[in-house]
């Protein structure tokens, strides 16, 4: 990979691609192998991979398996985790395969690169909202090519021409005669057949799933309880293990006095690693136990005194005198004109995914297997290959349902600690996290440090912004290869290079300011549009009061007429009746708008401030533009919740250190979102015919700017940092006191006592 | 030696009298649809039914279980309240990633089978107690009273004669 020379970033091109946060990274990573990738005719490792898989006599592509008898194989090249991408697949491959939703068997795709690489993220990896984006036209054409070989074998059998045969849920039709056979029965002789050089793809007008709403695939075992996780799997002589590594990032393991650990029923094992213990029992509440009564001496590190303070100085610092790398630069500063500058800061987060991290490994001399469920099936592999010194042909990995994921699991950490615990013992071992360990070793979103300013003209209109971004950086860890020129992360910038408005002048810049080694960044559900949609929508706000002007005109007057961005802000604003009427005191709408992973979004949130500085979110209403839709339903499912998601960060979520230990453990202290605080939510959507845009991060990086303009318009206190303070939002200091005719139910006074 | 009521069958499991209810489901009986969340009874994804009653297995010790039937989401099917909510999980397509649905989906059988037809605030009242990180509530809400009362919610995609 560091073989890859950087190219200058192109930024026509992203326009054209269009994708976003993660993904835009692997643009010009420019060896074209990304492009090499997911052939959906036929690939020579098919056969091989048909084989192996139980003999399916007809696996003309990756993705596609058909034997004589039962229901037809989809292999899903991504991973579900929640986002509904296993329904929309087999929407795409079932509608030019023409067999019915319920005709069909889902399976975990196996780790291969070259079989279900990713073009937009250059391999085996589900994030970054690309995977409705990268197959919507290789799974459709997987599909019309299997379909193309078994009608021309049902034609060869009757000697008639294909274009005389129709198919219906998986049966061709002679339609003349009104003979017909099942695929099952033409499997074998499809096989025999040449791939054709050329497929037909169904117009948008003949599709029969496509567009529809339809009912998620994975439901019917989750609502049973009969969905296996990676946590719920059983393997034979299975133990369980869990785990604590150091509290301080970096640390490691001194010394561990395991006597008593030992004596205590149910344990079988203490195991260390360098930089962490594991006790392995019975059960899980045997190991839980065991690692309670371990006394472990840590060495802290060079992490020892590290403390939140310390690093926002330090990012405050760097801000200032750091190098600047360009991230777009386009005219120049006027010398005159109304300035309105502001400092926006956003914190550390965590994933805190409902499925702690988990992972079962049993490692032989010969061989590893290991069952988990990531979005890196290809990266455990070759982690897994280097502990053991094991040839990576002898690395078995069993990918499963995610239990969220939210990019948490683009990391595989959690993987390479279960496997240097599991090569000490000869028993299969499935190393479960608790919550605290789970939030404690996150590997977070960065936190961020932006000065940003604009100028004015008469009218009101921004001439020129200037956004200086200061934080450290995902890529430059995650993937090297694919930082851009000058050292650029582009994540960094995504959605403050490029914005909707037609503004003619601007500056985005980049400091980059490493954290202490040991302090591990991650990616996170919208990353980097989450983090500068919320800086240029919030002072978005800032510069339509600053002119005097109502938000959404103001935005308005600054978008291209006809362009997709106007059309969901017009939308949104119809739909909640902006400006009609008025609305109680303490009581406010705020509008965000954006462009993020290939879709266009706005969303109108309504808040209340209580007198306290209680937030309640009334109502969020959300105008989306995302191209084609695939599926409806889950469209709609996916902006509410990404919303939920980003809300519930906006106002309780952030990570903190303290001795260079996460502060926050559990769900107590690194607080969610829950029903009674949940809004109600209204989600639009404006008909394109432009192709599909990435949905599952959109909601969430939407979220926190329209919050924030909401609680200005109730309170006039500006949102410039998260979470969101409420010591900030007290109307005044008499009204601290209990509102009895609001009074809280016994339940919530049970949650206020458990959560304050 | 402990002999369990678990969704209408026995089961004798030799397990210390502080392990949670939770692990003994899962580690020891091998029933993996009552979920592991948080261990402190914050996010309600091990919910569980002990007669009728919604509790938090992740902090209840088996000896405390006693002779009181436990059901969890592989048994709450066969109650009336379990069978509606299911089912309504489905019409209304409330899953995304699944992991907290178990619970989720307990505690609203509980609350059908003690206030059928529940207020907004009856549900808030309930279900509070249930993280859902994928942010399903809207959807959850609406399945709610679609089993309570029959009729369809009127959902913004999802018509009910969808696929």
């Amino acid at each position: 990979m560091s073989s890859v020379p950087h190219r200058p970033v192109d930024l026509e091109r992203r326009r054209v691609v269009t994708a976003g946060g993660l993904s835009l990274a692997f643009l010009w990573l420019g060896s074209g192998k990304a492009n090499a990738f997911i052939n959906p005719r036929h690939q020579e490792a098919d056969a091989a991979a048909a084989l192996a898989d139980g003999n399916a006599p007809f696996a003309p592509n990756a993705f596609i398996r058909i034997g004589p008898e039962g229901p037809v194989r989809l292999v899903m090249p991504n991973v579900e985790m929640g986002q509904g991408i296993y329904t929309g697949a087999c929407a795409m491959l079932a509608e030019e395969l023409d067999v019915g939703m319920d005709q069909i068997a889902i399976e975990h795709a196996p780790p291969n690169e070259a079989l279900y690489g990713i073009p937009l993220l250059g391999g085996q990896i589900t994030g970054g909202s690309t995977s409705t984006r990268s197959h919507w036209g290789v799974l459709r054409e997987a599909g019309a090519v299997a379909r193309s070989l078994l009608v021309s074998a049902a034609a060869a059998r009757w000697s008639v021409d294909p274009a005389s045969c129709s198919v219906r849920r998986g049966v061709v039709t002679h339609d003349k005669s009104g003979r017909e056979l099942p695929y099952g029965a033409l499997a074998k002789a499809a096989a025999a057949l040449a791939v054709p050089p050329k497929v037909t793809l169904k117009e948008p007008a003949a599709f029969t799933l496509i567009g529809k709403p339809l009912r998620r695939v994975d439901s019917p075992d989750k609502v049973a309880g009969a969905t296996t996780f990676g946590i719920d799997v059983k393997v034979p002589g299975m133990k369980i293990a869990t785990v604590k590594a150091c509290p301080t990032h970096g640390g490691r393991v001194r010394s561990v006095d395991a006597k008593r650990a030992r004596s205590l029923p149910g344990v079988i094992d203490v195991l260390e690693i360098d930089n962490a213990v594991a006790v392995v029992g019975e059960h899980f509440w045997a190991a839980k136990r065991g690692l309670e009564a371990l006394d472990i001496v840590w060495d802290p590190g060079p992490n020892a005194d590290l403390t939140t303070a310390k690093l926002t100085q330090a990012l405050a610092e760097r801000s200032q005198n750091g190098p600047i790398i360009p991230g777009r630069n386009v005219g120049s500063k006027p010398a005159v004109g109304r300035t309105v500058e502001a400092l926006y800061q956003l914190p550390m987060l965590a994933h805190a995914p409902m499925e702690p991290m988990n992972t079962t490994v049993q490692v032989s001399a010969e061989r590893c297997e290991i069952w988990v469920g990531t979005q890196v099936p290809v990266r455990c592999v070759s982690v897994a290959a280097e502990v053991t010194g094991l040839p990576e042909s002898k690395i078995v990995l069993h990918n499963h349902y995610i239990g969220g994921g939210f990019g948490r699991r683009l990391d595989h950490d959690s993987v390479e600690q279960a496997v240097r615990f599991a090569k000490q013992v000869s028993y299969p071992v499935k190393v479960i996290w608790t919550r605290e360990e789970d939030i404690r070793h996150d590997i977070v979103r960065p936190m961020y440090y932006d000065r940003i300013s604009a100028v004015l003209g008469a009218d009101g209109k921004p001439v020129w912004y200037g956004d200086h971004i200061t934080s450290g950086t995902v890529l430059a860890r995650w993937m090297p290869a694919a930082m851009g020129k000058d050292g650029l992360d582009d994540d960094v910038i995504e959605c403050a290079a490029e914005t909707p408005y037609a503004i003619p002048n601007l500056d985005v810049n980049w400091v980059r300011h490493d954290m202490p080694a040991g302090l591990q960044l991650g990616w996170w559900r919208g990353v980097g549009p989450t983090h500068n949609l919320f800086v240029i929508e919030s002072f978005m706000d800032e510069l339509a009061h600053a002119a005097g002007q109502d938000p959404i005109d103001y935005r308005r007057n600054l978008l291209a007429k006809g362009s997709r961005a106007l059309g969901v802000l017009d939308l949104a604003a119809s739909k909640i009746g902006w400006g009609a009427g008025t609305l109680p005191s303490r009581v406010g709408r705020g509008v965000a708008l954006g462009s993020p992973f290939g879709s266009h979004v706005c969303l109108i949130v309504e808040a209340e401030v209580t007198p306290q500085g209680e937030v309640r979110l009334r109502r969020a209403v959300a105008a989306l533009d995302c191209g084609i839709a695939i599926n409806p339903s889950s469209i709609e499912a996916q902006v509410q919740g990404g919303l939920l998601f980003g809300l519930s960060a906006a106002l309780y979520s952030a990570i903190t250190l303290k001795d260079g230990a996460f502060e926050q453990s559990n769900f107590h202290d690194y607080r969610n979102l829950r029903m009674n605080e949940a809004p109600r939510v209204e989600v639009y959507r404006v008909e394109s015919s432009e192709p599909p845009g990435g949905l599952g991060e959109v909601g969430t990086a939407i979220a926190a700017p329209a919050l924030g303009n909401a609680i200005f318009a109730a309170t006039g206190v500006r949102v410039r940092s998260l979470p969101v303070d409420k010591r900030q939002l007290i109307s005044n200091g008499a009204a601290a006191k209990p509102v009895s005719a609001d009074a809280p139910s016994p339940l919530e006074l049970e949650h206020a006592r458990i959560l304050v | 030696m402990y002999v369990l009521d678990i969704n209408g069958g026995k089961y004798s499991v030799d397990v210390p009298a502080d392990m949670p209810l939770l692990w003994v489901l899962r580690d020891v009986i091998g029933l993996m649809g009552t979920k592991f969340g948080c261990g402190i009874a914050q996010c309600g994804a091990c919910t569980v039914h002990l007669d009728g009653q919604p509790v938090r297995s992740c902090v209840l010790a088996v000896s405390a279980v006693a002779d009181r039937a436990v059901t969890t989401i592989e048994g709450v099917g066969a109650t009336p309240s379990g069978k509606k909510v299911q089912q309504a999980w489905l019409d209304v397509d409330v899953v995304q990633c699944g992991y907290c649905q178990s619970g989720q989906i307990m505690s609203a059988a509980a609350l059908l089978a003690q206030t059928p037809n529940p207020t907004d605030g009856d549900i808030d009242a309930a279900m509070s107690g249930n993280i859902c990180r994928c942010g399903t509530y809207v959807r959850i809400r609406a399945a709610i009273k679609q089993a309570a009362t029959g009729n369809a919610e009127v959902l913004q995609t999802l018509a009910a004669d969808a696929t």
